[in-house]
């Protein structure tokens, strides 16, 4: 096939992943030149908000690649991973807050707007250092992954699994919830982070900006997709399938099998992190309702109509879902939640494998014919 | 009891004094003189036996799984140990695997490697494979991929991440899919093998971690009879290079391969001995082989 040449060596036997890639990469362009060059009175034009709206899908494609690898693959049926995406989230939100500086409502060039309004005086320890953007970046990557690996250091080393732990990382979330809430966490309470200005001196409003974070988000999609599709190809991979599978197994074959969860877990919290620092900028908010146990469960079912275990399915999943959310909450709202509950029960019931099963039903189907053919011809000559 | 398993004993109360008091190894003439040396980490069967379990004893809630059980696996012989069901088989292999701890007692690898206190996966790396029950190998996984996930090689996370089948190891494997016979089924999945396919690449599994000691519980079980000559076959010849201790239930297999049998009830030895002995032996007729 013509597209390896174009892709690492470890994704040839991806062809799902390889089509998907290629489609991300002609979308992009399109958007971005539909948006640019075609002037806005002609119907094909793409409007920002647009834009911005597929950058938005992008970030929870990214999102539900993340819960993939330790659902499909390990086997650990995360349903807080919401909480990674939300800390990165925040995360960037303090860089962005940092960003407005004296042009806020009170105008202090040093405190947030909500902390002058709570009579705060200083700012919190916590909040040094976000005034730059490579600590910041560092941040993103490091908060999740320091509370997935504490989290798992704990959960897995007490080898609890299944469904206790799917609800103590359910309480996980919850907490972080109820404690970013409050107004002493000195993170904004339940307004969150909003008002923000500009991103590297950049206007957030301006549409030049957004369509390079919508490029950025895709670019992250497409790197978050090539970095697992290398580690669930890698033998550590296969050791995390294994896992799944017959953890005394893999145990009792010499492999310390916590370290193995501990590492997917820590890895798939700071890509959650890396897509959320790249959506709060697009939508503008970051609030502590990110934190909601109901918003990771909706995260589990983009991936569990998508395809499990595959990572692409992950990708089409979080993408049809999030297009339908957008359109039902548009035109019926009060119906949305009726029609992802009938999506899952169906998926579940009729879609084992998900989306991107009913594709490789097809696929096996033409490979057994074709392998019949062969054998077939092989009798004959 | 026979003059024979008389001296035997005798000679397993000096081993264990030798065990207990760990100084007098330190000092022994033979260290002193330099012929060997007691590393903690290094195995030591210089003194016969392999696996040392001494005094064992279990109880779940209340139920006494293994009661004072002692038992010593030499070096290299091939041992099958029968009793019936409840007698403790599976929760001994718990023990020297480390997936149970010992209430009391001591499970020893060699002379110092103490196993209770390790972890299971250092006790695999350190040369002990167990083969479960009911066979356990990686369903999604190919027959190949099977057996490179067992191999013998450094298993850390980053090691993992990067490392790539070199030719020595690729030989490897294919040296264990034709011990087992499986070459015809190279890439298929293991979840389509038939049920003693499967036994069999689970023992294959044990092969790539080429351990010093396998346990292999009930390998036999549910395989028709040419399956069953085939693996007795495969379990013989792996005796010698390494030490075999098999549970199993069959008696006709068990005749099959054992010179050595030891039969366990209630928590402990009951009996020991060639299959003949055992099968004359009073006690044995009367809790199992009458029955």
């Amino acid at each position: 096939m013509l597209l390896n040449y174009l892709f690492p060596h470890f994704m040839h036997e991806d062809t799902g992943g390889k089509w998907l890639i290629s489609l991300l990469i002609a979308i992009t362009l399109l958007v971005v030149m539909f948006n640019f060059f075609i002037p806005e009175s002609s119907a094909l034009h793409i409007p920002t908000y647009m834009v911005t709206l597929l950058g938005k899908y992008l970030c929870l494609a990214l999102l539900a690649i993340a819960l993939d690898l330790v659902w499909g693959y390990c086997g650990i049926l995360s349903l807080g991973h919401g909480a990674f995406f939300a800390l990165g989230g925040y995360a960037m939100g303090m860089y962005l807050m940092r960003q407005i500086g004296d042009r806020g409502v009170y105008g202090n060039a040093e405190l947030p707007d909500f902390m002058v309004f709570l009579n705060w005086h200083e700012l919190p320890w916590y909040w040094q250092g976000f005034e730059y953007f490579s600590f910041t970046a560092l941040m993103i990557i490091l908060v999740p992954g320091l509370l997935a690996y504490v989290f798992g250091w704990m959960t897995f080393r007490s080898r609890v699994t299944g469904v206790y732990l799917s609800i103590m990382t359910q309480a996980l979330t919850y907490a972080l919830l109820l404690a970013f809430f409050r107004n002493e966490m000195g993170l904004g309470g339940n307004n969150g982070l909003t008002d923000f200005k500009d991103i590297l001196g950049f206007s957030l409003q301006a549409d030049g900006t957004r369509i390079i974070l919508f490029t950025l988000s895709a670019l992250a999609l497409i790197s978050g997709y090539i970095a697992s599709r290398f580690i669930v190809q890698s033998k550590l991979g296969k050791t995390v399938v294994a896992i799944r599978d017959a953890e005394l197994r893999t145990r009792f074959i010499g492999y310390k099998v916590e370290d193995y969860k501990l590492w997917i877990f820590v890895f798939s919290a700071m890509l959650a992190g890396i897509a959320g620092a790249l959506y709060v900028p697009q939508v503008g908010i970051i609030n502590p309702g990110e934190f909601s146990p109901l918003n990771s469960i909706e995260l589990a079912i983009w991936v569990a109509i998508g395809g499990r275990g595959t990572l692409f399915g992950a990708v089409i999943g979080a993408l049809l879902v999030n297009y339908a959310k957008t359109y039902f909450t548009g035109a019926l709202p009060e119906f949305w939640l009726f029609a992802l509950g009938t999506l899952f029960i169906v998926s579940t019931l009729y879609l084992p494998q998900g989306i991107v099963g009913l594709f490789s039903q097809f696929t096996n189907k033409q490979q057994k014919q074709s392998a019949k053919h062969g054998a077939l011809q092989e009798e004959t000559t | 009891m026979s003059a024979l398993s008389q001296v035997r004993y005798k000679v397993r109360d000096a081993l264990r004094r030798d065990r207990t008091f760990n100084h007098t190894i330190i000092e022994s003439d033979a260290y002193l003189q330099g012929t060997h040396s007691v590393h903690p980490n290094e195995l030591d069967v210089s003194h016969g036996p392999v696996l040392y379990l001494e005094d064992i004893s279990v109880s779940f809630d209340g139920f006494q799984a293994l009661n004072n059980l002692s038992l010593y696996i030499d070096d290299g012989e091939l041992r099958c140990i029968i009793g019936p069901n409840g007698a403790g088989k599976t929760t001994m292999m718990d023990v020297i695997t480390g997936k149970t701890h010992p209430d009391s007692g001591q499970v020893f690898f060699g002379q110092t490697m103490d196993l209770s206190q390790m972890a299971e996966h250092d006790i695999a790396t350190a040369g002990i494979g167990r083969k479960f029950q009911k066979p356990t190998i990686f369903p999604e996984h190919s027959v190949w991929e099977n057996l490179e996930l067992a191999m013998k090689t450094d298993k850390g996370v980053w090691h993992s991440l990067f490392t790539v089948l070199s030719a020595e190891q690729k030989d490897r494997i294919e040296e264990v899919i034709e011990i087992i016979g499986l070459q015809a089924l190279y890439f298929s999945k293991a979840d389509l093998l038939s049920h003693g396919q499967k036994q069999w690449l689970e023992i294959g599994m044990l092969l790539m971690q080429d351990p010093r000691v396998l346990l292999v519980d009930e390998p036999v079980a549910g395989m028709t009879h040419q399956e069953m000559d085939r693996t007795a076959e495969l379990l013989t010849s792996l005796a010698g290079k390494h030490s075999v201790v098999v549970v199993e239930h069959d008696m006709d297999f068990v005749r099959s391969i054992a010179n050595q049998v030891t039969v366990l009830h209630e928590g402990s030895v009951l009996a020991e001995g060639t299959m003949e002995e055992v099968q004359n032996n009073q006690k044995v007729i009367e809790v199992y082989l009458g029955e």
